[in-house]
């Protein structure tokens, strides 16, 4: 026990006397939840737009008017023909275009019924839809307006509640993911290197023909990181708290017990790396270019899982990423306990026992 | 322009905040000579020698090297110059003859000079079997005179050997001597640094640093007789224990 | 001019030697493109939709059935009681929960309109926008239906004013998420290899020693570092080409605009990422420190580019961020060109101000690479 103290004590020696790798590892993070918190998002605003007014009489106008007082768009741009909407596009800046039919309002009082079309770019297709659907909205509205005097009969009214995130802020959305794609990439990062780095400086050797069993330098070489990377989730939470207004409805000793958790589960992973790799640099590639995509698009963080095709939802849950960001919004946003969460809880135990086991398994063979 | 040292030094220093790593040394080295710069591990001779090849701005204090300011004209320096570092800087993951390539190419020989070379050294060195294997495979002896070998790619009026005979055994080191007695024959300085005593007999003159500034200097032979000892090994204690 | 060639030489000698970074280099990022190119959509469907139907009549099973059929929800389950359906919301097993007033049917014909209570899981506020946008739509349906069977025919006082809105989606009319994600993710995975490989290059020399013998030979700095680009400029692009042909084959992507424009403007971009990595490796003294920058920086890079969040939706001081973000032009040009089939002139902002952070990012790679120090 007393050369194991001694063991995760070198470790820790290693990790503080390199002054610059220390700013790095806890300033960089830092940087990054503050930035990503108040960039990240998909709500839309002031999405340049232009119009195209075939009729230009007082019913477009009032539609124009009502469009443009909208927070979510800005009209750019007054279009004269149809085949300005290609050039337009093709420039970049305008994202829609209204098309307003010829006779607007004439058509309106005689048939009841006049076209607007919405001419979107969809090279962006998400955007798109947003912005369609918006619009539409807005132009719902109107209408109903214009109804006003129709009675309303034998109608089914929706009132929609929003539930866990009433104001629809992208934050809600947006910060759990942002700290686990930093968590974890940080963390598994820290520990690829780390055996590798003893292999290539020659001082595996030492550690081989040490007594301490090949479990324990695993573990040893995890101990240290853990407490870096607590004081790293420590603040980036601290920060969704108090920066980003992040609620915490369920119990702070759950949501800390939890994030140490993933944090071991991402050093291991790390390790896992670490034992699989022959140089430093391929650990190192393999964590960074292995890890950064596949953690950001098959976690949930961005792309909701269920719209995925289902091989994909499938390989999601191998992500340790996934579990966590359920977990995160479960505690801080859902305010559930470890009832509702135990499957996550276990399944993230398991993927580290998982990696650590293997770990200690490639580690043995290189002993023989 | 013959009598000219090759190297001059006149209070040469490098500070490191309140650290003088090297103190205002004063010395010469002729041309063809062997000169040896010793002194224990830590004593400043690296950082010495790492402001005579141009990797390294001074201080204070002048330094002229093949006849080019270290301050000022450290480039054209290294035109002159060949250079094998402390850890036999070759890369481990090309074979010996892609070495040779790529530093005869830097060193901006022609493809018919490299070949020239190459065959020479394979000769020279007993290289035959090897000359197609990656660096890294062979032991640390061999990368030790292809290293040397390496340097001298240019024909460079001095050669700066940065404890080139560390971690090689005895006979190794006696074969690798009669490289460097070989190389000065045909006109070459050779500047050697080294905390092997032994190898300081070897050399025409020699200076000892002891704590950034030089202690002694001049040939084994006076220098055992100043002292009245019989080995440069017991020169260097005396000096040592101050 | 001939020394860059022997630098040029042997890192290309070194790379293709190095059996167990091949496979990283190019199948790595090839798998990614093709896995996960699919993962990226913000298509909402398979929406988990569950009901609390407190009527049991002909009309609220009609309702229920219209959310059966649609191609957006998933009816997981009905529930006895709004409690039991909560407690599946907390447990994440349902997203939205419908519940119908017990009778619906009466008070219809007597009070001629019924609220209807949704509970949408709104932790994703873009997707529960868009969930009630389609539940609206439905409801609606279900209105014009039922006041046809209840009444026949409506007694208004004339026809409702309709305003016909009629979306079009140029250039991607199926709204495929693919053609702007692809192209999207390859240039994420051609800047991380050129990222990573250049930032990790200078320092490992510096590590193994060799920097210090090259730099005691008369070989120039700038020469130095063209020789140390150009590999990486050649992989880069040899990356992009096949990303594109994949692309073209298994995704079917549009390439509406000049090929060789995009590979002009791609020759720039990689100069680009691959000085900054240089810059790096000039600064750090150990790798872990060069791949902990890079790292830093990639992460920035991609989740700033405007290919997953708009840029036009952050605020103003990250716009202004987003300016020194290459990989936003590149993402620009990419959609600009292949999906729109924008000319040179069109992309030329962007060209010119990938230009010149191209060649101060190079400057400065020469620069800060010191042969004395």
């Amino acid at each position: 026990m007393k050369r194991f103290k001694g063991f995760v004590r070198k470790e820790f020696y290693h990790i503080f006397r390199d002054k610059r790798s220390l700013f790095i590892l806890f300033g960089m993070p830092i940087a990054q939840i503050l930035l990503f918190g108040f960039a990240i998002t998909n709500e839309i605003n002031n999405v340049d737009i232009a119009v195209l007014d075939h009729s230009r009489d007082a019913t477009t106008g009032e539609i124009i008017n009502k469009i443009a007082a909208s927070k979510y768009f800005s009209i750019n741009e007054f279009i004269e023909r149809e085949t300005d909407i290609e050039s337009v596009f093709q420039k970049g800046k305008i994202k829609a275009v209204l098309n307003f039919e010829k006779n607007f309002s004439r058509n309106l009082i005689r048939d009841n019924t006049a076209t607007i079309q919405i001419i979107t770019d969809a090279t962006d297709p998400n955007t798109a839809n947003t912005i369609s659907n918006y619009t539409s909205s807005i132009l719902r509205n109107y209408q109903q307006e214009l109804n006003r005097d129709i009675q309303l009969a034998y109608q089914v009214l929706p009132e929609i509640r929003m539930v866990y995130n009433p104001e629809l802020k992208g934050v809600f959305m947006f910060v759990p993911g942002v700290m686990t794609i930093i968590l974890m990439l940080v963390s598994a990062m820290m520990t690829s290197i780390s055996i590798t780095r003893e292999k290539e400086l020659g001082t595996m050797e030492i550690l081989l023909v040490s007594p301490l069993k090949p479990v324990l330098i695993i573990i040893g070489k995890v101990v240290p990181y853990i407490f870096l990377s607590v004081i790293n989730a420590i603040v980036i939470i601290v920060l969704s708290i108090f920066v980003f207004k992040m609620p915490i409805q369920g119990s702070l000793f759950l949501l800390g017990v939890e994030s140490v958790l993933f944090i071991i589960t991402s050093l291991s992973l790390g390790i896992l790396i670490s034992t699989i790799s022959t140089t430093q640099q391929t650990a190192m590639m393999v964590s960074l270019m292995g890890l950064m995509l596949p953690t950001i698009l098959l976690s949930g963080f961005i792309f909701p899982i269920s719209s995925m095709p289902v091989p994909l939802q499938v390989i999601s849950n191998i992500i340790p990423a996934k579990w966590f960001i359920v977990l995160l919004k479960g505690i801080m946003l859902k305010g559930v306990g470890i009832v509702y969460l135990w499957k996550e809880t276990l399944l993230l135990f398991g993927m580290a026992l998982f990696f650590i086991v293997v770990s200690v398994r490639k580690y043995k063979i290189r002993l023989e | 322009m013959d009598n000219q040292p090759i190297i001059q030094v006149e209070s040469l220093t490098k500070r490191f905040g309140d650290f003088s790593a090297v103190d205002a040394i004063t010395f010469k080295v002729d041309k063809g000579e062997i000169f040896g710069f010793l002194g224990a591990n830590g004593a400043g001779k690296t950082t010495a020698m790492k402001m005579l090849i141009g990797i390294s701005n001074p201080t204070s204090g002048k330094a002229h090297v093949a006849g080019y300011d270290v301050f000022t004209q450290a480039e054209s320096i290294k035109k002159s110059i060949g250079y094998m570092s402390q850890k036999f800087a070759l890369y481990d993951d090309l074979t010996v003859k892609e070495n040779i390539t790529f530093f005869g190419g830097i060193y901006g020989l022609s493809g018919a000079q490299i070949k020239e070379k190459t065959a020479l050294m394979i000769e020279e060195l007993e290289l035959h079997e090897v000359a197609h294997q990656l660096v890294g495979a062979l032991p640390l002896g061999w990368k030790q005179k292809i290293s040397f070998s390496v340097a001298l790619l240019h024909n460079p009026k001095i050669v700066f050997l940065d404890e080139p005979t560390g971690g090689v055994d005895p006979i190794t080191r006696r074969q690798f001597w009669e490289m460097i007695y070989k190389t000065a024959h045909n006109g070459t300085t050779v500047f050697v640094t080294t905390h092997y005593m032994d190898e300081a007999e070897y050399c025409d003159r020699v200076s000892i640093m002891v704590n950034g500034k030089i202690e002694a200097l001049d040939t084994p032979k006076r220098l055992k007789e100043q002292f009245e000892v019989d080995s440069m090994n017991d020169v260097f204690l005396k000096l040592a224990r101050g | 001019m001939k020394r860059i060639g022997y630098i040029i030489q042997k890192e290309f000698r070194q790379i293709f030697r190095n059996k167990a970074m091949l496979p990283i280099i190019f199948v790595m990022p090839l798998i990614q493109l093709l896995i996960l190119s699919n993962a990226a959509t913000f298509e909402v469907k398979n929406i988990k939709f569950s009901y609390i139907d407190h009527d049991h009549t002909s009309a609220s099973r009609s309702l229920i059935e219209k959310f059966e059929v649609s191609s957006y929800f998933n009816v997981i389950s009905d529930f006895p009681s709004a409690s039991l359906a909560n407690s599946a919301m907390l447990n994440g097993e349902v997203d939205v929960i419908l519940e119908i007033p017990g009778n619906l049917e009466r008070d219809l014909v007597k009070d001629k309109y019924v609220k209807l209570g949704i509970a949408i899981n709104a932790i994703n506020g873009a997707a529960a926008g868009v969930e009630s946008v389609y539940i609206n739509q439905i409801v609606r349906d279900f209105n014009k239906a039922i006041k046809v069977e209840l009444v026949g025919q409506p007694q208004s006082s004339g026809p409702p004013i309709s305003i016909a809105t009629i979306p079009l989606f140029w250039y991607n009319e199926t709204l495929n998420y693919k053609t702007f994600m692809v192209p999207g993710i390859l240039v994420m995975l051609v800047t991380m290899i050129t990222l990573f490989l250049s930032g990790m290059n200078i320092v490992r020399e510096k590590e193994i020693g060799t920097l210090e013998q090259i730099n005691v030979t008369p070989i120039r700095k700038s020469q130095f570092i063209i020789g140390k680009l150009f590999p990486f400029w050649v992989i880069g692009m040899a990356l992009l080409s096949i990303g594109l042909i994949i692309s073209k084959l298994i995704f079917d992507v549009p390439m509406v605009g000049s090929l060789a424009l995009m590979y002009f403007y791609t020759s720039i971009y990689i100069l680009v990422v691959l000085g900054i990595g240089l810059f790096i490796s000039n600064y750090t003294d150990t790798q872990q420190q060069a791949m902990f920058i890079a790292w830093f920086f990639m992460v920035i890079f991609i989740l700033m580019s405007g290919l997953f969040t708009p840029i036009e939706s952050m605020p103003g001081w990250a716009q202004i961020i987003t300016e020194f973000n290459p990989v936003k032009y590149f993402v620009e040009v990419m959609r600009m060109v292949m999906l729109k089939g924008s000319n040179l002139e069109d992309i030329l902002p962007q060209l010119l101000k990938t230009l010149v952070y191209a060649l101060a990012m190079n400057g400065l790679a020469v620069w800060s690479y010191k042969k004395t120090t």
